[in-house]
């Protein structure tokens, strides 16, 4: 008995509860709130963070290693002379006046003020004055466009306080720069990656090709191809004529036996041996047999930069040079050791027999692992290295100059020298961004459009813009390919965010929890990976590299050496970087196909966080969670841990990831964090975007950014070019996570508004909406849309200057209307009304400003009024008017007029799931329907919206937002989560409403009930920045065209409407001539003209030039544009002659 | 002799039927003709009979009454006319001396306008359509002047609290100035003009920004703008009906379940016998959120209904008026347009040629509608 219940005694300990409250037989329970790590991970990385870093990089490290790569200035007239730079470090933002007194600057001044946000660039240099060594520091040579909330932003780590003072939104994401007053955008730009081998098979040509784009470091890039012709395999490199036969190449790569390059290609298995043989028959047909021999072959071949000084080199020389420093440039050469490059590009050839043997073993270019993200960091670095290049050149040849002269007064400076460089480096900045256009001879680099001004038309489209990715690809282009979503793309970039028609699919947006990497030095991790067993490639042959057990390891695309224990190698390495042994960034993952284990460190590579699972649980648990909940621990330590890693796209395919926790089997490594990052900014605006077809959630994405709603906490401070206001905007009944992470929530686009989906009065159909009146009246859709008008006031090299004026006096000593809101100082009074046709700023500049002669007295000069008129058809009001002056010292005006719109007929609206319509008719609120509690809707929706739109999410967002109104709650819409159908239903039930939604509605009109229950309730609606206010144009008279003497195009210059090509063929069809003629001819340019029946031309007051006579002149009406092709035709020796018959 | 209709509130001719996904009979049948053998004619004595009206409750801005016996298109009239009809007085121009808030001037002269303001509409004309011309009948004119500064005196620096940091930090409603014209002291001395409610914050400020404004007050209608609407609601419901079938009885151990398909109080339910049963007195309460109709053990148990002709009327005063003298307002508006139809109706039998020739113009010239009718009376009129 004893023993008994002292066993008894044991299993009673074991359910105890023994730690913290658990005990071993209680359920496992799972993380709550593990999404807390997103907002966690949200303040150290994502989003726009990624163009931050890569600029801090760029500021902070590359710029450094620019300057050392090309630290020294040198003479070619002195050889004692040189110049160093033996440091670079870029300042913080100041103000460049002169006469400043506080040197400190704010990027709203700069928006304001139309300068560029910039700070300077100091070089600390050392060089030779006479025979003395001189060192200086702080030595500026230019200034860089700083990135907002970058490390040398002012902004950075400033409380919202702090923001305040400097009239910063405390939400706006920076990431951009400040260039000329304008707000610009370095886009993310998707590339292939580099140094990596990509295998293609053509299947209409038959080709296989294996290609590489080499990149080193402020090298060249150029892309070698293994690939095959007729069977045959060759290399192809821009830099040499012809195609090299591989084994020709190989040889003269070193590898000279051919068994050698047999083994190392084709290695033991029979069928690739066999398929490889004739290579070899080629290079012995071609009597190439030693390395010497394949040298000269190449040679011949090999384009030459014909240098103008030195002797020609031979034939192999230049081959030899070729091959090390052009051909595959990323394989390091040491001291003419080729076994790498060699080895490289034998791997090639035999990933193209691989492929030649089996169709399916071709790489994806489309797949994302096989992407780089191009940053605004790396596109500076380029330009600087290619603006600090050109800067050194132009010094040398100005020190060669001053060195040339063989007597000089003083001793010669090189600092005085640099200090009349100009700004070429500063110049080359703000115009490389502010026009966008990237071209950089040195690195044969053309690119236009890479900038873009940000677009301040909604916070979300300021936001979205940030996280937009935009592809190489040509957008006429007819493949599918690159366009369609890849399965890849899970998590990394949003399925739903890209635009419709021509840029659908190229253009991209990144998902809510990526990080876009920069780059990691790869030595350390090459050692590591030394130390971890792997065996160097260079003392292996091809029976080794390709025995059935090793696997060859990469890092970032070149081969180092081979392992037998891939799984244990990873792991090991997993375990170091899991340690913090070195960068988080560097994945490293096995490709069992090609038998490879490929380490990258590469920068723009797109990857995100995920919790680390072992042993079947996830290394988060709950506690860790409510530490983060306490700000005990942030993201970092989260990694510092071992409890989230990062994983790149290869790395993720390589890992067994559970999208839930109960989803967890012994083989997981990894858990998602939250599935709804797998959307990005834009579409986390979506409520309930799971219940939704697809296109509609990506149709809100593009609408998303069009809703005119609050832009920023400045947005009052702002003078933007057009700047759309909502009045009362609203935070949305039904959120979502991302909402409140991105803080949509602080600077919403919408109100809630009651909607019933009914049909009323026929005004509905296609998707328009009726708007009750009484809504309209207090202040729905309500919005602002204030328009900025700009002008110099300038100072003219000659000495005259414009100037402001009061208003003038007619002739009666009257003040004319327009000048009505003119005060003395020649400017609108602010808060007065601008209605069309009146001046707001009385400008007046001088008669012979551009006169260069003119030198008299500059007051006394005469002006003429060049005013600004207020043009738009609707009076507006004097909002703001600013008077500053610009960087080179002209004074600069600006006025802000702003109007306030009502809703009216045919504005646009759109609820948050692709359904927008416009207002068809505004009805009175007595008319409108209303349920027992007496409420009306603000909008009625025309129910056929739904069925072919299948947006169930907007369904279920109605009746969530209904019950938010009842239960006096915020309710979620987040996708794959959110407030469950089922609980919304019962809140619902218990406030008295049908489960459903449906309300029992009674007609405004005839007062009785309706015979259908009626869906109603709250849907958060968005005003688009479309209103008919902007669109509506007719005209019956107006200008006309100079050269054809046709009405103009387009409402701005009041044009006309255009009677088509295809109008003109149903007037035709129809047969209504005298119509037709009316339309094309009397309505437009009728032009009369005097045409001789003798000689067919044209003449003049019944004179005929040609003929010398008036006899046979006559009179006929005819478009000025035929007469005026008649007299082209005659410029160019082309007589048309116009035959004359009575009609 | 005029049909006898039931007065019972079982009648079925007075039901409309609420089922799980329409409704049915919503139509009135009682007019002449619909039913062969019943004489439906108006009648004045029936009516005043079967007319019942009945206050439920009563506070300082809401009434809840009943009307009983008219038809649908009376009480919607009446509905109407409330919201859109019945006249009140309102800012309506805005005279900006100076505003440096963060608000913009159209935006506050907009939420001053929809301040309801203490005015009775009786003592003030309407503004002649033609002239527009203010006088002291038919405007009242209000200032604002406020400015915020610092509080020198704030009582614990570290406050963050504006209302104790600043003086005048928001600008409430109760900071309007009505300032009397001519022979206004005297006509609103008893109750001089002013916001209904002191406590609306029309924008805030901070030290350094003032406003300073007059507006102008005039008499209009909700139908020109929401903000002349007496009313916050005027709707009406009818009155919800529940028929429990007797031939197939709630089963005992259902019957909570059936109880809270309705709204509280609504259904019996006996402690011992399990039986239901409805409360007569609480039917109006239901809310008929038809939840009994989703339950398949409930058919056949339970028949919904809603009785036409009994309105449930529910009026929030947001003016001058008190909420029930609301609603004898209506009326009042009711009459007048009556009384337009009426003199228009005599006129037209009374020229004998318009009967012939001439329809509309000879009918329309002559009797031209006065302006506060409105324009119903046109449309009558011209297709008389």
């Amino acid at each position: 008995m004893a023993t008994l219940s002292g066993e008894e005694g044991d299993w009673e300990h074991l359910n105890q509860t023994n730690w913290r409250g658990l005990g071993l037989t209680d359920p496992i329970k799972s993380v709550e709130d593990k999404w807390l790590l997103l907002p966690a991970f949200l303040k150290v990385k994502g989003l726009v963070k990624q163009h931050i870093e890569s600029f801090n990089y760029f500021v902070d490290l590359d710029i450094k290693n620019i300057v050392k790569a090309n630290n020294k200035v040198t003479s070619d007239v002195d050889p004692r002379f040189w110049l160093k730079y033996t440091d670079i470090n870029v300042g913080f933002p100041d103000r460049t006046d002169l006469d400043a007194i506080d040197k400190s600057v704010t990027p709203h001044e700069c928006r304001l003020r139309d300068i560029t946000y910039s700070a300077p660039i100091h070089v600390t240099i050392q060089y030779t004055r006479g025979k003395s060594v001189v060192r200086r520091p702080n030595v500026n040579i230019g200034r860089l466009p700083i990135m907002l909330r970058s490390s040398k932003c002012v902004l950075t780590g400033k409380n919202e306080a702090q923001l305040a003072r400097m009239t910063e939104c405390p939400l706006d994401p920076g990431g951009y720069f400040v260039v000329k007053g304008t707000e610009k955008v370095i886009l993310v730009q998707e590339q292939l990656s580099k140094n990596r081998i990509i295998v293609e098979t053509d299947h209409a040509k038959g080709i296989v090709q294996a290609s590489c784009t080499s990149s080193t470091h402020g090298g060249l890039k150029s892309k070698t191809y293994v690939a095959t012709k007729k069977g045959k395999i060759y290399l192809r490199h821009n830099s040499i004529h012809e195609d090299i036969p591989i084994a020709i190449a190989l040889k003269a790569l070193g590898i000279q036996s051919d068994k050698e390059i047999l083994l190392l290609t084709a290695g033991n298995s029979e069928s690739y041996k066999s398929v490889f043989s004739g290579n070899l028959e080629e290079a012995a047909k071609l009597g190439i047999f030693t390395r010497h021999q394949a040298l000269e072959f190449i040679g011949t071949r090999v384009k030459v930069n014909r240098r103008v000084i030195g002797p020609r080199r031979p034939a192999w020389e230049e081959a030899l040079e070729a091959l090390a420093t052009i051909v595959l440039a990323h394989v390091p050469v040491d001291g003419l050791d080729f076994r790498a490059k060699a080895i490289f590009v034998a791997t090639m050839t035999r990933r193209v027999l691989i492929a030649m043997d089996d169709d399916k073993m071709v790489d994806d270019r489309d797949y994302v692992g096989n992407k780089r993200l191009e940053l605004a960091g790396q596109l500076l670095a380029l330009l600087f290295e290619d603006l600090f290049k050109t800067f050194n050149a132009n010094l040398k040849s100005a020190i060669d100059k001053v060195l040339k002269k063989p007597s000089r007064t003083n001793e010669f400076d090189a600092f005085n020298t640099m200090q009349f460089q100009g700004d070429h480096i500063t110049s080359g900045f703000v115009r490389a961004i502010s026009t966008g256009n990237w071209s950089l001879k040195r690195f044969k680099m053309e690119r236009a459009g890479v900038t873009h001004v940000l677009s301040r038309l909604s916070f979300i489209s300021a936001l979205g813009m940030m996280t937009r990715i935009s592809s190489q690809f040509e957008k006429t282009r007819k493949v599918s390919g690159p366009r369609s979503l890849q399965p890849s793309q899970w998590g990394m970039l949003c399925p739903s965010d890209t635009p419709e028609g021509e840029a659908c699919g190229l253009v991209k947006n990144l998902a809510l929890m990526t990080h876009i990497t920069t780059d990691v030095e790869e030595e350390p991790i090459i050692r590591i990976a030394f130390m971890l067993g792997v065996e160097d490639i260079s003392l292996a042959t091809g029976t080794e590299i390709y025995s059935h057990h090793t696997f060859v390891v990469n890092v970032n695309g070149t081969i180092i050496g081979l392992t037998r224990y891939p799984t244990r190698f990873v792991s090991n390495f997993r375990k170091l970087r899991r340690a913090g042994r070195f960068s988080e960034f560097v994945s490293v993952y096995i490709n069992h196909h090609h038998r490879t284990v490929h380490i990258a460190s590469d920068g723009g590579r797109i990857c995100r966080p995920m919790i680390i699972v072992e042993g079947g649980r996830s290394r988060v648990v709950s506690d860790h969670i409510a530490l983060l909940k306490k700000l005990d621990l942030t993201f970092d330590d989260f990694l510092r841990k071992g409890l989230v890693e990062y994983l790149d796209v290869n790395e993720e395919n390589d890992s067994y990831i559970a999208l839930y926790e109960a989803d967890i089997v012994p083989a997981t490594t990894h858990l998602e964090i939250e599935p709804f990052t797998l959307l990005g900014a834009v579409a986390g605006l979506i409520p309930y975007p799971h219940h939704n077809q697809s296109p509609r959630n990506t149709y809100q994405c593009a609408m998303g950014k069009q809703a005119i709603g609050a832009i920023g906490h400045n947005q009052l401070n702002r003078i933007d070019t057009l700047l759309y206001l909502s009045v009362y905007p609203q935070q949305p009944m039904v959120k979502t996570k991302t909402i409140e992470l991105i803080g949509y929530d602080r600077l919403p686009a919408g109100q809630n508004a009651t909607i019933a989906v009914m049909s009323y009065s026929g005004y509905d159909i296609e998707d328009a909406l009726i708007l009750n009146k009484a809504s309209l009246d207090r202040g729905y859709g309500r919005c602002q849309v204030l328009r900025k008008n700009a002008t110099l006031i300038r100072k003219y090299p000659n000495g005259t200057f414009d100037r402001l004026a009061d208003a003038p006096l007619d002739d009666n000593g009257q003040q004319q209307r327009k000048y009505d809101i003119i005060q003395l100082d020649g400017l609108a009074g602010v808060g007065e009304r601008v209605d069309p046709g009146d001046v707001y700023i009385n400008k007046q500049t001088p008669t012979n400003a551009n006169d260069n002669s003119f030198t008299g007295q500059a007051a006394a000069v005469p002006y003429k009024n060049t005013p600004m008129t207020y043009k738009s058809p609707v009076a507006g009001n004097i909002d703001k008017v600013m008077i500053s002056d610009t960087e080179n010292d002209q004074t600069l005006i600006k006025v802000l007029i702003r109007q306030t719109r009502r809703p009216e007929l045919g504005d646009k609206f759109s609820s948050r799931h692709g359904q927008k319509g416009v207002c068809g008719l505004i009805v009175n609120q007595e008319d409108m329907p209303f349920n027992d509690q007496g409420i009306n809707p603000d909008t009625i929706m025309n129910p056929h919206g739904f069925p072919s739109r299948m947006t169930v999410g907007k369904m279920i967002e109605l009746l969530a937002g209904k019950a938010g109104v009842l239960s006096g709650k915020l309710q979620y819409g987040t996708a794959f989560g959110g407030s469950k159908v089922e609980d919304m239903s019962r809140i619902l039930i218990e406030n008295g409403f049908s489960y459903g939604g449906k309300d029992m509605l009674t007609s405004g009109i005839t007062g009785e009930p309706l015979q259908a229950y009626v869906y109603f309730g709250p849907i958060y609606y968005q005003k688009l920045k479309h209103m008919v206010m902007d669109k509506m144009h007719a005209r019956a008279r107006g200008p006309r065209a100079t050269l054809t003497r046709q009405p103009t195009e387009g409402r701005s210059r009041e044009g006309g409407l255009r009677l088509g090509e295809m109008e003109r063929d149903c007037l035709i069809g129809y047969g209504a001539t005298q119509l037709l003629l009316e339309r094309l001819m009397i309505s437009s340019d009728k032009f009369e003209v005097n045409a001789c029946e003798e000689c067919g031309l044209m003449g003049y007051n019944g004179w005929c030039p040609y003929c010398k006579s008036s006899k046979k002149m006559a009179q006929l009406t005819i478009p000025y544009a035929a007469k005026l092709l008649f007299q082209e035709l005659m410029a160019m020796n082309v007589v048309p002659r116009l035959i004359l018959d009575d009609a | 002799m005029p049909f006898k209709a039931s007065q019972s509130l079982h009648d079925p001719r007075r039901h409309v039927g609420v089922h799980a996904e329409h409704i049915s009979n919503v139509s009135s049948t009682d007019y002449p003709g619909h039913y062969p053998d019943e004489d439906h004619s108006w009648d004045l004595v029936k009516f005043t009979k079967d007319l019942q009206v009945k206050v439920q409750r009563l506070s300082n801005r809401s009434i809840e009454f009943d009307l009983v016996g008219v038809d649908a298109s009376i009480a919607n009239g009446f509905r109407r006319i409330l919201i859109a009809e019945v006249p009140t007085v309102c800012i309506e121009h805005v005279y900006v001396f100076n505003n440096t808030s963060v608000m913009v001037d159209e935006v506050l002269a907009h939420r001053l306008g929809l301040v309801p303001l203490n005015v009775d509409p009786a003592l003030v004309d309407m503004k002649d359509a033609v002239t527009d011309q203010a006088t002291d009948r038919n405007t009242l004119v209000f200032r604002l002047a406020v400015a915020c500064t610092r509080n020198k005196l704030a009582p614990n620096i570290s406050t963050t609290n504006p209302e104790e940091l600043y003086t005048n930090s928001e600008v409430l409603s109760s900071h309007l100035q009505w300032d009397p014209q001519g022979e206004q002291a005297v006509v609103y001395a008893d109750n001089p003009p002013a916001p209904t409610n002191p406590n609306i914050v029309l924008v805030k400020l901070r030290p350094g920004q003032e406003v300073e404004m007059e507006m102008h007050a005039v008499k209009g209608v909700g139908k020109d703008h929401a903000k002349f609407s007496p009313v916050a609601t005027a709707s009406y419901r009818i009155l919800p009906l529940i028929i429990l079938n007797p031939e197939k009885p709630v089963p005992a151990h259902l019957a909570t379940k059936f109880q809270e398909c309705f709204a509280p109080g609504v259904i019996r339910v006996d402690p011992r016998t399990k039986r239901v049963s409805v409360d007569e007195k609480n039917m109006r309460k239901d809310t008929v959120s038809r939840e009994v109709l989703r339950h398949p053990e409930f058919e056949g148990c339970v028949e919904l209904k809603r009785v036409r002709d009994f309105f449930l009327f529910n009026i929030e005063s947001e003016s001058f008026y008190p909420p029930e003298r609301l609603f004898p307002e209506a009326i009042k508006v009711m009459r007048g347009k009556i009384a337009t139809i009426r003199k228009a109706a005599e006129a037209l039998l009374a020229d004998s040629d318009a009967l012939d020739g001439e329809v509309e113009g000879g009918a329309v010239a002559e009797t031209r509608i006065p302006r506060e009718a409105g324009g119903e009376g046109d449309v009558i009129m011209t297709e008389a």
